[in-house]
């Protein structure tokens, strides 16, 4: 008796202690961050090690503003992350409108383009990228971040996939019969049915912004830091107290995890829908 | 922009998602999910001109012409700019002697940023620790994936939670998992080795012992990355027909063999996909050996160096910015040729399988 999703699992009693022990172990080191942020560094030098939450977390957060300047870094990752969701969500859905359902010379060439250049690590335009923002003299500008931040291949194929799925062609047509120009088709008509999916783009986009890790420690310093680069001022051996670096964790972490709570189903599901439809 | 670390080029979601598992097994009818794969000209059937009794000016008709291009140009503003450009400009700088701090001077060295390359002890060390690190990393993600991926697809009360939960490292930065896992396995202190004391083994140096430092490096990657993998092959997991596990049945196949002949082929796009991106993401691993101990030599004695973070230590510790694009080319090259191998690899694997 097989069918898909329904299989009945013999000895389901494993596969429950397997899944819950991987359970633990993705949420383990969240639980430990709160335990050693909440704690004094003479804690967490203990044998055997406390396992509970202590009374110190606001000290730490306090330590940890003050050290690392973790206020400002959260004030400007919502800023870069913020403004690359709204700015890529929206350039996103236009070419993936225009690359799903408008014919024009050159559409294939360019969206092989695109689609081309997503096996190939941005990582490694670091260096051309520095020199240019050097030469405009905005190391150290949160624009810096932001603008190279909009590039997203992925996204506009995923908006591409989305829309080719989503919208029908005679829509647009009975549409274009009314004497609707492609503007007002793209607002009234392309925008409504496109937000799931600029929805699940969004907060992927947002996620990624967020951790985005290696640019913004290129392109900022400690002097006007997202959370990233505070963090890696924090790891970088110049303050010593554990439980403060743990601290600067936690409150780094926490709005990421805030979206994940409240939109984690989203999330997967935005996941396994992008895995097979690529 | 720039590195969503691990598996995944940058665009998280970014490169990873949802690339292209393109060959379906031809073995297999088509999942009820159409698999839509990029290439040029599958897109919409064409639009049909509009109405003849709504015939639009001139005007009109030159703008309907010329109007997709509006709608692809912020994206490709953008895209050459700060996307296209710097990518095709790092082989130019390469060639180049460039200095961080007077990035507008530059000056002709031919392939030298290579040789002295290939001359640096600490080049070959990078390079072995990239691949070792990456080995130790990607296979066990993808093992434990494709088994959590099948107990996650059997039926289960509370199958979102199990699902959300498993991605929750995902959630976190590199940064931030990092600096966690380095007090986990902190020499004296870490948990890891108190744990490991327990049942009599240890203290392992995790610092300073090669091996034990980079799996150590691995294990951050590894606890990051295998939800997410395990969400992707669930996915291609419930696009796998159930006639195909009935008919298995039917036979008389056991619950072992039914995954190693239905569900594995099933899922070998899917499989190539991971491997493909975690590839990726292996070969530019940055930010967990930067900031395990804080220092851009990956160890005291380079131990954990990847190739990522030697270029970081060329081109912002040393300030040779040359140097730094001539490592970025190289890691190019390297990705090209191990997506190239594992292509030819599948390929190679389902003709065979095909001519059975």
């Amino acid at each position: 008796m097989t069918t898909r999703a329904g299989r009945t699992l013999h000895g389901g009693k494993v596969a429950y202690a397997i899944l819950i022990l991987a359970v633990l172990v993705s949420a383990f080191p969240f639980y430990w961050t709160i335990v050693a942020a909440s704690r004094s560094n003479a804690d967490l030098a203990q044998v055997p090690p406390s396992l509970l939450p202590g009374p110190n977390l606001i000290r730490n957060i306090e330590a940890v503003m003050e050290e690392a300047d973790i206020g400002t870094a959260l004030v400007n990752s919502l800023i870069v992350s913020g403004s690359i969701t709204v700015g890529t969500v929206l350039c996103c859905t236009l070419a993936g409108f225009a690359f799903a359902k408008l014919r024009f010379r050159g559409r294939g060439a360019l969206l092989a383009v695109t689609v081309g250049t997503m096996m190939i690590p941005p990582q490694l335009g670091v260096i051309p990228l520095f020199m240019v923002i050097a030469e405009l003299s905005w190391v150290n500008q949160l624009q810096s971040v932001i603008l190279p931040g909009l590039v997203s291949a992925f996204g506009v194929f995923f908006m591409r996939q989305f829309l080719v799925q989503a919208l029908p062609d005679e829509l647009i047509e009975a549409a274009r019969v009314d004497g609707a120009s492609t503007a007002r088709i793209f607002w009234s008509i392309v925008v409504p049915i496109a937000r799931p999916g600029m929805a699940v783009l969004g907060l992927l986009t947002f996620m990624a912004a967020w951790n985005d890790f290696f640019w913004p420690i290129v392109a900022l310093s400690s002097q006007n830091p997202t959370v990233q680069v505070a963090l890696r001022q924090l790891g970088g051996g110049y303050v010593h107290d554990q439980s403060v670096i743990m601290a600067g964790t936690l409150l780094g972490t926490l709005p990421v995890l805030l979206v994940f709570g409240l939109l984690g189903r989203q999330i997967v599901g935005g996941i396994m829908q992008g895995a097979v439809k690529g | 922009m720039t590195q969503g670390a691990g598996p995944a080029g940058r665009c998280p979601p970014g490169g990873a998602l949802p690339l292209v598992p393109t060959h379906r097994p031809t073995d297999l009818p088509k999942g009820r999910t159409v698999t839509l794969t990029a290439p040029a000209g599958t897109a919409a059937p064409p639009t049909p001109p509009p109405d003849e009794a709504a015939r639009p000016s001139a005007a009109r008709r030159v703008w309907a012409t010329v109007s997709p291009y509006a709608y692809i140009a912020p994206f490709f503003t953008l895209f050459a700019a700060f996307g296209l450009f710097p990518l095709v400009y790092t082989a130019f700088v390469s060639l180049y002697r460039v200095e961080l701090q007077t990035p507008g001077d530059m000056e002709w060295r031919g392939l030298g940023n290579y040789t002295a390359l290939f001359a640096d002890e600490f080049f070959w060390t990078s390079l072995r620790n990239t691949f070792t690190i990456g080995v130790l990393s990607t296979v066990p993600q993808l093992v434990m994936a494709l088994g959590l991926a099948h107990l996650l697809n059997y039926k289960l009360r509370g199958r979102t939670f199990f699902r959300t939960a498993m991605l929750l490292p995902y959630a976190t930065s590199v940064a931030a998992a990092t600096l966690v896992f380095a007090q986990l396995f902190g020499h004296d202190f870490g948990l890891v080795n108190y744990v490991l004391g327990l049942v009599g083994i240890g203290p392992v140096d995790w610092q300073t012992g090669t091996v034990a430092s980079q799996v150590a490096v691995s294990t951050i990657v590894v606890w990051r990355w295998t939800g997410y993998n395990a969400l992707i092959y669930l996915a291609g997991m419930q696009s796998i027909p159930s006639e195909l596990y009935e008919a298995a049945e039917m036979d008389g196949a056991s619950r072992w063999r039914q995954f190693l002949h239905v569900t594995l082929p099933g899922l070998r796009p899917t499989i190539v996909f991971t491997v493909v991106v975690s590839t990726i993401g292996a070969t530019q691993l940055f930010g967990e050996p930067l900031l395990y101990e804080g220092s851009v030599s990956g160890g005291i004695s380079h131990q954990y160096q990847t190739l990522g973070l030697y270029m970081y230590e060329q081109g912002w510790g040393f300030f040779h910015l040359g140097r730094a694009a001539a490592i970025a080319w190289v890691m190019f090259l390297l990705i090209v040729v191990l997506v190239g191998a594992n292509a030819l690899f599948a390929r190679r694997r389902s003709r065979k399988e095909a001519g059975r």
